[in-house]
């Protein structure tokens, strides 16, 4: 499980991306808690989509949980929703 | 119409925390819901980090921020001024989101945010003005 917390921003965003790689990149599922993100931009939507085509590529399982409804939000606006697997809660993801 | 924000600061990734602070404050004041407020966040937000990224595209610059109330019709104005070279607003269309990738949906986040989003003619000695309008009643 990789836990996030904070506003990821254009400032905090390359912090989170390299997180959730070398998450990925160790082969087991990856859960993400989102649960601390009150915040989240265009930037830090990319990372979270790098993991996650870098886990579809590796046959890595990777979800989010515990989604904050304002990330939730710019998710929704940019059709990502329907993408990500998001999971209402960190222990339904495990 | 009067001025509710005008703020100047430096065209880097640190400023933003608290321009959002600001520009959150300014707009609940403004009598705007948290959720229209959340969404205005959001997308002065964006408009900054595209100034930042492509038309600063890595120099050091300010950006200007004004935002103008319109009680009478329920209306804010955001102008967003730099002092870089002239972008071509082609340049910066949304794309297709269909395409799942990263990058590239901060102008689609925008225009979602906004009722109206345009460049305009910037003053004299400035570079580009964005101007997005929202309504907040």
């Amino acid at each position: 499980m990789v836990s996030l917390s904070g506003d990821i921003d254009l400032q905090q965003s390359p912090k989170a991306r390299e997180v959730l790689l070398a998450a990925v990149g160790q082969g087991d599922p990856v859960v993400v808690d989102l649960s601390g993100v009150d915040y989240i931009d265009s930037s830090g939507v990319a990372s979270l989509v790098e993991a996650f085509q870098l886990a579809k590529r590796g046959g890595v399982a990777f979800s989010l949980a515990a989604v904050h409804p304002s990330a939730l939000r710019v998710l929704q606006l940019a059709r990502l929703d329907r993408v990500f697997t998001i999971h209402e809660q960190v222990a339904d993801g495990l | 119409m009067h001025r509710v924000l005008d703020l100047r600061f430096p065209a880097d990734a640190c400023e933003l925390r608290a321009v959002r602070k600001a520009v959150e404050q300014q707009v609940l004041e403004a009598g705007a819901g948290q959720d229209c407020a959340r969404d205005v966040v959001m997308a002065v937000d964006e408009a900054c980090q595209n100034v930042i990224r492509h038309a600063y595209a890595g120099a050091t610059g300010e950006i200007v921020l004004q935002i103008d109330h319109r009680p009478d019709v329920g209306e804010l104005v955001f102008s967003l001024i730099d002092f870089a070279p002239r972008v071509d607003p082609a340049s910066i269309r949304p794309r297709d989101l269909d395409e799942v990738r990263p990058g590239g949906i901060g102008t689609h986040l925008i225009r979602e945010a906004m009722d109206t989003v345009e460049y305009v003619e910037p003053p004299p000695g400035c570079g580009n003005l964005l101007r997005m309008t929202k309504r907040i009643a």
